[in-house]
């Protein structure tokens, strides 16, 4: 690793609801920040992977809110938390195939109920809370060492 | 080595966008709609073939370093995505024949 010496890194990403213009722009930036940091190709395709549902999850399904990319020696984490309004059932929502997006979002390839899967898959430590009415905080990291 | 450029020339496709990617080298073909499910199975250096044309079909390419996107059946394309290929350097390319006719004629390419 090439990072000994170097401190944490924060950064913020400012999510609005429903803007499909940007998506995907905050997971590019993670990822362009990781390869320049020279962190492994490994670690760097399932952040960009799970950065990339984060944000979907947070543009389609939230009335917007916050990513933070947190790096540190030992590991990258992301945390995403919204303006609600909360998910019902998690459990749910955690299972392949089960989406409550909309058919006109569905019609632009989006909603597979994949999302919170794939980031459960990705990472190495995954957390999620919420509940209806509440906002949704998602924690994940991954280790660099 | 096969590159887009290759690619275009044998199959004749029309390029729409992100011309400056040419030069990507391919490594095989993956086929799909519903985008999680490409960002999580599709592979460094992939053809994908799609008829969605929404303009996050570019974010996904370029997260998991596509070599180009084949939109099948000539089916139309958003200005935004034809925007965002260019500046992201994605071949963009399209083709009257449809997905599995593409996958039957790059399958004998990439033999």
């Amino acid at each position: 690793m090439s990072m000994k010496g170097v401190g944490t890194i924060q950064i913020k990403y400012m999510i609005a609801k429903n803007d499909f213009s940007k998506a995907g722009a905050a997971a590019s930036n993670i990822k362009k920040t990781l390869r320049k940091l020279g962190i492994s190709t490994d670690v760097i395709k399932r952040v960009a992977v799970a950065a990339y549902e984060t944000e979907m999850n947070v543009i389609i399904h939230s009335h917007g809110g916050i990513m933070y990319l947190n790096i540190d020696v030992e590991k990258v984490t992301i945390i995403a938390e919204d303006k609600g309004p909360g998910i019902e059932d998690i459990e749910m929502a955690m299972k392949e195939g089960y989406s409550t997006a909309t058919s006109q979002i569905r019609e632009l390839g989006f909603g597979a109920g994949m999302g919170l899967p794939n980031i459960k898959r990705c990472a190495d430590n995954f957390e999620i809370k919420s509940s209806l009415e509440n906002s949704t905080i998602i924690k994940m990291s991954f280790n660099l060492k | 080595m096969f590159t887009v450029k290759n690619l275009v020339e044998e199959l004749k496709l029309e390029i729409v966008a992100g011309e400056r990617g040419m030069i990507n080298l391919i490594t095989d073909v993956y086929i799909g709609d519903l985008l999680s499910w490409v960002m999580a199975k599709v592979d460094d250096g992939n053809i994908w073939i799609t008829i969605q044309t929404h303009e996050n079909i570019v974010a996904v390419a370029v997260l998991k370093d596509l070599s180009c996107v084949i939109i099948s059946e000539n089916a139309m394309i958003d200005n935004d995505t034809i925007t965002r290929a260019n500046v992201e350097e994605i071949p963009l390319l399209r083709s009257s024949l449809n997905s599995y006719q593409l996958a039957l004629r790059i399958g004998e390419l990439l033999k």
